[in-house]
């Protein structure tokens, strides 16, 4: 019998002459399901191997070996390793992550609402920091070595070498202490107004912004001037194209890709970054969750945010990927 | 005035950053002076350095880089464009001034199709509608000999050829119907065989049009099938200016007889071919992608002489030389060297057999260490090879610098600070420390200009008659072939199509493509063109 193997390779290799868009698309979507599997591994043999045991922390002072046993046994601990692994990844696939060994509530519900609070920190990270950092990145460019330019350059830079806890420690100092006009601590509840939310996420926003900013401005401004040195930019402007009409019609397009590319990670690194900055301004989210639960040893918390924080990661990178694959023409249309 | 363009006593300067010194200010066109009529082609020559690409974009008012128009004159039909406003001048850029770039492959944006960037310009200034601008763009493609014209423009750059990229920017130029056209080295990037075929393209677009054109070029056989004047140029200033009849026949300075003269028969054939030092039988390789690059290839260099082998790009000459030094290892076939056959494998031969044969490549710079001294990269081999340290090592290197001209005072330099000719001088000492028996040698002057090129080919003939060492000689360059080879292969995708002492391989009876390949070298002969093509018709009617 012919190996199916052969088969399946010749259908893929036809179909990659034909629908090349379709098929590395395909493959990274596919790609990315496999390798959140693998994290899903990592992670909960990462977490079986952690030092410390649920029990004993929960129990504390009263903590006999049989009571031990017995708190192991109504969690199921006493289960071989595989059939927990794959007891927990069934209810994965169903969106449901198990309960809470330290509230016995389920972990979906809690971390629902986690996860929105962290989003919505991070949205508007985002939204403030991405235009913020390509428009930096123009403006560098266009004063390039000269006064404007080094001056983003270095304030960036400043920027992105202190830690992010001093940063915030600083903008608390400055904002909240000295001068009280910020809010702190920014933890939100489920009452207040939206004014309200805003005026509490100021700081933890700042303070993600000016993270972030410094990496995707000096990418946008690098990949900026790679395309503009570019011969065809000079054809652009010996065509007599003016300058603007020269940069969105034929530097943009060729720009797109490394910019997306710093983007997504940078838009990442937001959510799944934010732990500290989480646990300096007391705000209710993913991060601070998560490590709580570390505290506690409460396993199913700790692997449901290890899972969330992996998915977001692969599914950004997935997506500026794509953006990557659909921006070059060369994958659009094939010889 | 009848002329279209005049350019008196132009200057043009460039702000240089030497390491560790403060910019300094040079001027690297002095005072240039030459008017073009209507309808005329005036060719700008000389090597590079020369000057001759800035004074074309001075036509556009362009500075590349940080190049300045510092003084003179631009008249374009009586008009000063010098002084004018960005404004002003991006009116005369596109519409009644084109350019056409030497590299189109570069020039075009990957992201846009390519009718879209052909009349983008056209568009852009008002002078047509798109509906109008698109027929013209086609009514071009045809005249330049695109395939399937109509449709053309639909493609994207990628997807056609180099030849083609070049002829559409020569559509790009002409579609907004200008007055002048400035040609910079449009031939040079391409093959000889394709050259040909957009040489005959664009020379029949400008009587078509009856545009008038400035045609930059390092190649006075070229230039001479393309203009009715030139201007030869060198270090910025004019050598001589003439009607072309005049420079090719009849050249009056020491410099344009030189250009003239570049490149006739250096050797001798030698006699007895018989002692093959290196024997290639029946390789056939391909690349880890699965393409196969060479098929059953045999041939063999005989000791103390020159292989030429010739084949234009994609023809797996460089190919051939990689799976002789053993860095692809063949899937069939041997190398044998001297009584010895070779392993395959790079990492299986002995040193001794990897000291024996070495490699000169095309760009020098890129196969040098840019943070070595020249002592350091001769010196190297000497230490690899021969256990040579100190003041033995600097002794030697120092001869080997007297034997390629340039001598002690280069061993501290550095990469950077020679020029292309002495970097050349460099790995071909480099190669030499080893005392090889056979130097590949990669289109080692290719990138070079011609008068330089033709001292690296003394240099190494000159070598070979000193140390018996035999050169397998890479080129696309017929006239190099002419000048040095004791035996020439030819190459044709991946196949030997013919091989054999260059007396036989370079007389007829040819072979078919060896045939078209003499054809296609331009020769330094006014209607030397016209000829070709009308032979070429002549043909293609017959069969």
């Amino acid at each position: 019998m012919a190996n199916p193997l052969a088969g399946v390779r010749a259908t893929r290799h036809r179909l990659k002459e034909t629908h090349p868009l379709s098929v590395l698309i395909a493959e990274r979507l596919g790609l990315s399901l496999l390798l959140l599997w693998a994290v899903s591994i990592l992670i909960f043999a990462g977490v079986e191997a952690l030092p410390g045991d649920f029990a004993e922390t929960y129990l504390g002072q009263s903590a006999t070996p049989q009571a031990i046993a017995n708190i192991r046994a109504d969690l199921g601990l006493d289960r071989p390793i595989t059939t927990r692994y794959f007891e927990w990844l069934g209810g994965v696939v169903q969106g449901d992550f198990g309960n809470s060994w330290a509230s016995g509530a389920p972990v979906t519900e809690q971390i629902t609402k986690r996860l929105g609070n962290s989003l919505f920190l991070a949205f508007f990270a985002a939204a403030i920091s991405v235009p913020l950092a390509v428009g930096l990145g123009m403006v560098a460019v266009h004063y390039r070595n000269r006064i404007p330019d080094r001056v983003i350059n270095v304030l960036s830079l400043a920027a992105i070498s202190l830690p992010e806890f001093f940063i915030g420690y600083i903008l608390i100092v400055f904002f909240a202490v000295q001068m009280g006009v910020a809010t702190f601590p920014s933890t939100v509840y489920d009452n207040m107004s939206w004014s309200e939310r805003l005026a509490a996420i100021a700081l933890p926003t700042a303070t993600l912004v000016m993270v972030v900013l410094a990496h995707m401005m000096r990418m946008t401004r690098a990949a900026i001037i790679s395309v503009m040195s570019s011969a065809y930019m000079e054809t652009a402007e010996l065509k007599g194209l003016g300058a603007f009409k020269a940069i969105v019609k034929h530097a943009a397009p060729n720009a797109i890709a490394p910019i997306v590319n710093v983007v997504a990670l940078n838009l990442a690194y937001l959510v799944v970054g934010v732990v500290v900055v989480e646990v300096v301004f007391v705000y209710p989210g993913m991060g601070q969750y998560m490590v709580d639960a570390v505290t506690v040893r409460d396993m199913p918390v700790v692997q449901a945010c290890g899972l969330i924080f992996a998915a977001v990661y692969i599914l950004l990178n997935m997506v500026a990927d794509i953006v990557a694959i659909v921006a070059n023409p060369r994958l659009r249309h094939p010889r | 005035m009848s002329d279209l363009l005049s350019v008196r006593d132009l200057r043009i300067g460039a702000t240089i950053f030497p390491p560790g010194e403060a910019p300094q200010d040079i001027e690297i066109v002095h005072g240039v002076s030459f008017d073009l009529q209507k309808g005329k082609v005036l060719g700008l020559i000389g090597e590079s350095g020369a000057g001759k690409s800035t004074i074309g974009l001075a036509a556009l008012a362009y500075g590349r880089g940080g190049v300045r128009i510092t003084g003179g004159e631009v008249l374009l039909d009586g008009q000063d464009i010098l002084p004018l406003d960005k404004k002003g001048i991006r009116k005369i850029r596109g519409a009644r001034v084109c350019y056409v770039a030497q590299s189109a492959a570069a020039s075009f944006n990957p992201a846009h199709k390519l009718g879209d960037q052909v009349i983008e310009a056209t568009v852009e200034h008002g002078l047509m509608s798109r509906d109008e601008a698109r027929k013209r763009a086609d009514y071009l493609f045809e005249i330049l000999g695109l395939p399937d014209p109509k449709n053309f423009g639909n493609r994207f750059p990628h997807q056609v050829s180099g030849g083609q990229l070049q002829r559409a920017m020569t559509a790009m130029a002409l579609c907004s119907k200008p007055e002048l056209i400035v040609f910079d080295e449009p031939t040079t990037a391409l093959d000889v065989t394709t050259q040909i075929d957009v040489l005959a393209a664009i020379k029949n677009a400008i009587e078509m049009t009856g545009t008038a054109a400035l045609y930059i070029t390092h190649d006075l056989a070229v230039v001479a099938q393309i203009s009715d004047d030139i201007m030869v140029l060198r270090n910025g200033e004019t050598v001589e200016y003439g009607p072309v009849q005049q420079i090719i026949e009849n050249p009056r300075q020491e410099y344009t007889k030189a250009l003239v003269n570049v490149r006739q028969t250096k050797q001798t054939e030698a006699r007895d071919q018989s002692d093959a030092l290196l024997k290639v039988e029946n390789i056939s390789a391909a690349y880890g992608n699965g393409v196969q690059v060479l098929y059953d290839v045999s041939l063999h260099v005989p000791r103390g002489q020159t292989l030429a082998v010739v084949g234009e790009s994609g023809s797996g000459k460089s190919t051939l030389a990689r799976v002789i030094t053993g860095l692809l290892p063949p899937f069939q076939g041997s190398v044998t060297f001297g009584d010895e056959e070779l392993s395959n494998a790079q990492k299986d031969r002995s040193r001794d057999h990897l000291r024996r044969i070495q490699l000169i490549y095309q760009m020098a710079d890129i196969a040098m260490n840019p943070r070595q001294t020249v002592g350091q990269i001769i010196g190297r081999p000497l230490q690899f090879y021969f256990g040579k340290r100190g003041a033995e090592r600097k002794k030697e290197v120092i001869k080997l610098l007297d034997e390629i001209e340039m001598g002690e005072a280069f061993y501290d330099r550095y990469p950077a600070e020679l020029s292309g000719g002495q970097k050349q001088r460099v790995a071909i000492a480099r190669a030499l420390a080893a005392q090889p028996e056979l130097i590949l040698c990669d289109e080692p002057t290719s990138a070079l200009d011609p008068l330089v090129a033709e001292g690296i080919l003394d240099l190494l003939l000159r070598l070979q008659k000193e140390r018996q060492v035999s050169y397998l000689f890479i080129t696309h360059d017929i006239a190099i072939v002419r000048a040095i080879a004791d035996s020439v292969a030819v190459m044709l995708q991946g196949k030997l199509v013919d091989f054999g002492p260059r007396s036989e391989v370079l007389n007829p009876p040819f072979d078919d493509y060896t045939d078209l390949l003499l054809k296609s070298v331009p020769e330094m002969e006014l209607g030397w063109l016209e000829k070709v093509l009308a032979t070429r018709k002549m043909e293609s009617a017959g069969h």
